[in-house]
């Protein structure tokens, strides 16, 4: 996984490169070169890992069981009946195929709904008056500290006795609901931002809740709902809990299942594993090279302002 | 529509259908709210916030009531035994593992984690190709915890060394490189915990990187400028003007990963399935809810999880408040 990408916007950088920047200076203790060599073992440490198993994915089963993937350059022999295999339902013992279509399925809606709805919300709290307003806000805002753990088993029992067990629609409501209060407290502070004078202006021009929410606040909401998007997106994506336990069935069972069973069950199946592993990254690695700079945003919206 | 949907039309049919009757809730919302006129704010406040406090109470509020109140019966849900779940955790021999390894995992990956981001932040600030750099260190956040646990299971993989059989793990191969045995890494303990914690680490340190390098970039130059002029050396310099400045961004960061780690559930359960000495207590709530339906045991190790949460946050955001203050 070694492909360039345009890269992390970060602020006060181009303009002011020549003078030396606190980290530069701390960086000439450690004398240059050593610095570079540090930063370069890093770097490696970090990649191989992925690296090999990218390698050992595109090699023979037999040439993995016999040796190394570093031995593959000495003698190159690739092949792509790896993702043959393991997207065959037949040979994998586990559907990759469908299971994708379930990752997208699951992921959509997942990351659609509670966008819009935490919008609304962020939107009332931000530009209304209403009594209670604080109080629900913090009420909002602490339940983010519930881990998903709590809530597991009820929910099941609520999703049995409602007779949606095994469907979608359990994965959806629960993501969903998940997702709330972050994004409605990052909606919500970039929402603040937003000079009043331009609220003030479209309600004197008689704009009402509806169209100042659509015209006026969207519009520039629009960077930070990419922002929670890319990371509601990665996050449902890349979810093993939730769906493990309300969508554990084969019919519906997302990437992420169907791989960790195979880990189970076919462990030591190398050439099955290395390629279902990469089927499994390809979308939110894509995502995320592509939408990077809004990712890096909500990283640190969330974190540093928090 | 509200069935298990089987083939691929049946899904994305049900998708679409999911996402219609969702447009069509809050096409209702907004409809009512516009007929509204002037300073209407409590009635359509109420409306805007209705689906929100809805959804929360239902599936957070008292799901997490529910989970509190069981975690007071026995295995089954049916006779309420007090406090012996908690004991159990706290004197069952396997149970006492299992918060060993957490406190492992809390105390050594978000401090590995942020040193190593804080460290590469440093090397690569202003390097040619910075930013490639660190999409390298920052990719293995966007992929999953699961695939993470492929890829580095596949790094510990171990092979009896004998005739022809040959090391196909790396680190393995390394050892036999430098002359030693091969070992099952992932099944001697307490080894193989710190294994699975390397692998956290390699995903949060992307993280720490990114939003450490953005608050060291995001010291003004003439502080810097100012400490050089009273002739600070670099060691000074990291220590005395990078170091204070970027102690807010530091806790979040720490605390933060700490709060991950103490939920994390996947890594254990792909590469060691919790096995061998390694659950942590994310992972002992999933075996003993779900395989071992020791249903009260499983609520009580939620509960002691929301707990340990708890401090973390509560610390994470009074620093927060007086950094802002």
């Amino acid at each position: 996984m070694t492909t360039a990408a345009p890269l992390t916007t970060t602020p006060a950088s181009k303009s002011e490169t020549k003078k030396l920047s606190a980290a530069a200076t701390a960086k000439a203790k450690l004398t240059s070169p050593w610095a570079s060599l540090a930063a370069v073992v890093l770097a490696v440490l970090w990649t191989i890992p992925t690296f090999g198993l990218l390698i050992t994915s595109f090699r023979t089963p037999e040439d993995i069981r016999r040796s190394g993937w570093w031995t593959a350059f000495t003698n190159p022999l690739f092949t792509l009946d790896n993702y043959k295999a393991v997207l065959d339902p037949e040979q994998a013992g586990a559907n990759l195929p469908d299971s994708f279509l379930n990752s997208l399925v699951m992921t959509i809606p997942s990351v659609v709904i509670p966008l819009c709805l935490a919008s609304l919300a962020a939107y009332a709290f931000a530009w209304m008056n209403f009594r209670g307003k604080n109080f629900l806000f913090i009420a909002i805002f602490a339940l983010q500290i519930v881990p998903l753990q709590v809530t597991l088993l009820p929910l099941l029992q609520l999703f049995v006795s409602w007779d949606i067990d095994g469907t979608f629609w359990t994965v959806w409501l629960s993501h969903s609901t998940f997702a709330l209060p972050l994004a409605i407290y990052l909606l919500h502070n970039f929402i603040k931002e937003v000079p009043a004078s331009l609220i003030e202006a479209a309600r004197i021009d008689g704009a009402g809740h509806v169209s100042i929410f659509f015209r006026v606040l969207l519009p520039l909401l629009t960077p930070a709902l990419a922002a929670f998007g890319i990371f509601q997106f990665l996050w449902v994506w890349n979810d093993l809990l939730v769906s493990l336990t309300f969508a554990g069935a084969p019919a519906i069972s997302p990437l992420t299942v169907q791989l960790s069973n195979l880990s189970g069950t076919r462990g030591t199946a190398w050439y099955l594993l290395s390629a279902g592993a990469f089927v499994s990254i390809i979308v939110p690695v894509t995502v995320f090279l592509l939408l990077q700079r809004y990712f890096v945003r909500g990283l640190l919206a969330g974190s540093v302002k928090g | 529509m509200f069935t298990t949907a089987t083939t691929t039309s049946q899904k994305l049919l049900q998708m679409g259908a999911a996402i219609l009757l969702f447009a069509a809730v809050i096409g209702l919302i907004l409809f009512i709210a516009g007929r509204f006129t002037g300073k209407a704010d409590r009635a359509v406040a109420a409306l805007y916030l209705a689906p929100t406090v809805l959804m929360l109470s239902v599936g957070l509020l008292y799901p997490g009531l529910r989970t509190i109140y069981q975690s007071f019966f026995d295995a089954s849900l049916k006779n309420f035994i007090g406090f012996e779940n908690y004991a159990t955790i706290l004197s069952d021999p396997e149970q006492l593992t299992v918060l060993r390894n957490t406190a492992f995992w809390v105390l050594v990956t978000p401090f590995v984690a942020t040193g190593v981001g804080l460290l590469y932040a440093i090397l690569v600030d202003k390097a040619r190709m910075e930013s490639f750099a660190k999409a390298l260190v920052f990719l293995p956040m966007s992929i999953s915890f699961v695939a993470a646990g492929v890829i580095w299971k596949f790094m510990y993989e171990y092979r009896p060394d004998q005739g022809t059989v040959k090391q196909i793990g790396l680190i393995n191969q390394i050892i036999v490189w430098l002359g030693g045995e091969p070992v099952q890494l992932l099944i001697e303990s307490p080894l193989n915990t710190f294994l699975l914690i390397a692998v956290m680490v390699w995903i949060q340190a992307g993280f720490a990187m990114t939003v450490l390098s953005a608050a060291i970039k995001a010291i003004p130059d003439d502080i810097i400028e100012a400490a050089r002029l009273d002739g600070v050396g670099p060691w000074g310099m990291f220590r005395f003007v990078t170091l204070p400045a970027i102690r807010p961004a530091v806790i979040v960061v720490v605390t933060t990963i700490a709060i991950g780690t103490l939920k994390v559930f996947d890594i254990v359960q792909t590469m060691t399935g919790g096995r061998f000495d390694t659950s942590v207590i994310a992972n002992e709530f999933y075996s003993q809810t779900f395989r071992s339906d020791n249903r009260g045991l499983g609520a009580a190790l939620a509960v002691v999880l929301f707990i340990l949460v708890i401090p973390i946050v509560v610390y994470n955001i009074r620093q927060l408040r007086r950094s802002e203050a």
